[in-house]
């Protein structure tokens, strides 16, 4: 089985979550990470900056009409839905906040099982609100692998019990047994 | 929620029904977005799958028009991203004062937020009286909510401090009255402001602008699309002439790239080549 893409909904304590998976993440790993994150509408981006600084893989803004990139990390921008067209790229939109987020994780995850349906890997870490619960049911009735952080481990530990409320999951682990268990997955397709 | 797959054939069988019943055409938007937005009202509605919904579409006009809102998204608020509206005050405001005459396009104006806003600066600057704004959406209802000018007052505290950060030089509580739970913009603001009911799909050009602003509405066009539309904007500037987009749309990936050149990248204003 090939992986193709991973998508992660994360929330507050999300910025440490975040600098933790990606520095361990090697040089090579090559499928494109996407990333929702709840932040204020204002904030500049200039934590990706600093994330950036932390990674060997190149961590960016999602472009509207964007093609998806392997070896690359998105993150969606404030203010905006970030959706996965069937043709692997991105679209951006403003419509109406869902569970009180734009962007919203439930839209980019449900975008991104249609788009990638079996092939997908969907993660959801630390957060304070249900959002990612819909949408990474939706990734495995689509197919695709299933992530959760385990609560207890989580600096927030609502969303991720929300979400193993509503699935069993494929693994349950602290961060850093995440990105292990992602570097293994992605040895084991080559 | 539970929902059934619902294959892409359907989805465009169903456009394609809207299209030809009605005249709107969604062919070309995003399909993720479409998808997304068909399937909301389909749960909503508590239809069993698209067929379902096709054949309501085509016999129930009421319930062809609630989808057609769905379909139209109207998020909008005033002076969205101040950013952008210093730097039209700063960088595209001294154009404008160059000509005797001005007139200016907002396409896809929803509600009519962004029209007021600019009434409201070129009333600063004072250019308001030699100024044709022309707004329009191809919803009809948001275009007549637009007309009347009133607003919920929730949003005004919002308002308020986007006009401040973008350079306001008034008490924006001078700008309205309000009532009861809402504000009526002031009668002065609207009246060189024409409304129009205008598809920026299917309708052609309609006048020689100085200024083009659509934001927040190509982001729903696939590519093939946008392309369409902005040889629309492209045919209704002048030379010289200024394009103003959102601040997540390019003209990068579009055949009119090398045909403007850049005002200020970061708040996507572009100017016409002569
Ligand atoms: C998200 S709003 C943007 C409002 C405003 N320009 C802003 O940025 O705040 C998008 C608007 O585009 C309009 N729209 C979408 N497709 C259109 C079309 N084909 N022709 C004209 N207007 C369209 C919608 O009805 C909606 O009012």
């Amino acid at each position: 089985m090939q992986y193709e893409a991973i998508v992660i909904g994360v929330s507050s304590g999300g910025m440490n979550a975040m600098k933790i998976i990606f520095s361990a993440m090697p040089a090579h790993f090559s499928i494109p990470m996407i990333i929702v994150q709840h932040l204020g509408a204002h904030s500049d981006g200039q934590w990706i900056t600093l994330l950036n600084d932390k990674s060997q893989l190149e961590i960016k803004e999602a472009d509207e009409k964007e093609k998806i990139e392997k070896g690359t990390i998105y993150i969606a921008p404030p203010n905006y839905h970030l959706l996965i067209e069937k043709d692997k790229t991105f679209s951006l939109t403003i419509d109406e906040r869902v569970n009180y987020s734009r962007p919203s994780i439930d839209v980019l995850f449900e975008s991104a099982a249609e788009a990638y349906r079996n092939k997908l890997i969907g993660i959801v870490l630390t957060g304070a609100n249900n959002d990612g619960t819909k949408g990474i049911k939706r990734i495995q009735e689509c197919g695709g692998l299933t992530i959760i952080q385990d609560p207890k481990t989580a600096e927030s530990a609502y969303m991720p019990k929300a979400a193993i409320s509503a699935i069993e999951p494929n693994f349950i682990g602290s961060l850093d047994e995440i990105a292990e268990f992602l570097i293994k997955i992605e040895q084991q397709k080559r | 929620m539970q929902y059934k797959d619902t294959s892409d054939l359907e989805i465009s069988l169903l456009l394609e029904a809207i299209y030809r019943k009605y005249g709107y055409d969604f062919r070309e938007y995003s399909q993720a977005h479409i998808r997304r937005r068909i399937l909301n009202r389909m749960a909503l509605s508590g239809f069993e799958d698209i067929a379902q919904m096709q054949s309501m579409v085509l016999n129930n006009v009421p319930f062809a028009s609630e989808l057609l809102q769905d379909l139209s998204i109207t998020v909008t608020e005033m002076f969205r991203d101040p950013a952008f509206y210093r730097s039209l005050r700063e960088k595209v405001i001294p154009i404008l004062k160059t000509y005797p005459f001005i007139k200016i396009w907002h396409a896809g104006c929803a509600t009519g937020e962004e029209a007021y806003s600019m009434a409201i600066l070129l009333q600063e600057e004072g250019l308001y009286d030699r100024t044709t704004i022309y707004a329009t959406d191809f919803n009809q209802l948001a275009l007549n909510r637009a007309k009347e000018g009133i607003f919920s007052n929730k949003l005004i505290k919002e308002y308020t401090s986007n006009y401040q950060l973008s350079g306001g030089k008034e008490s924006f509580s001078s700008y309205y009255t309000s009532h009861y739970d809402n504000v009526i913009m002031n009668q002065s603001l609207k009246k060189n402001i024409v409304w129009a009911n205008h598809n920026l799909v299917t309708d052609s050009v309609f006048a020689e602008v100085n200024l083009i602003l659509c934001r927040n509405v190509l982001i729903y066009f696939d590519q093939n699309l946008q392309n369409k539309v902005q040889s629309l904007f492209y045919n209704s500037l002048i030379n010289g002439g200024i394009l103003s987009l959102g601040s997540k749309e390019s003209i990068r990936f579009t055949d009119y790239f090398e045909h403007y050149s850049e005002l200020d990248l970061k708040q996507r204003i572009f100017k016409k080549k002569y």
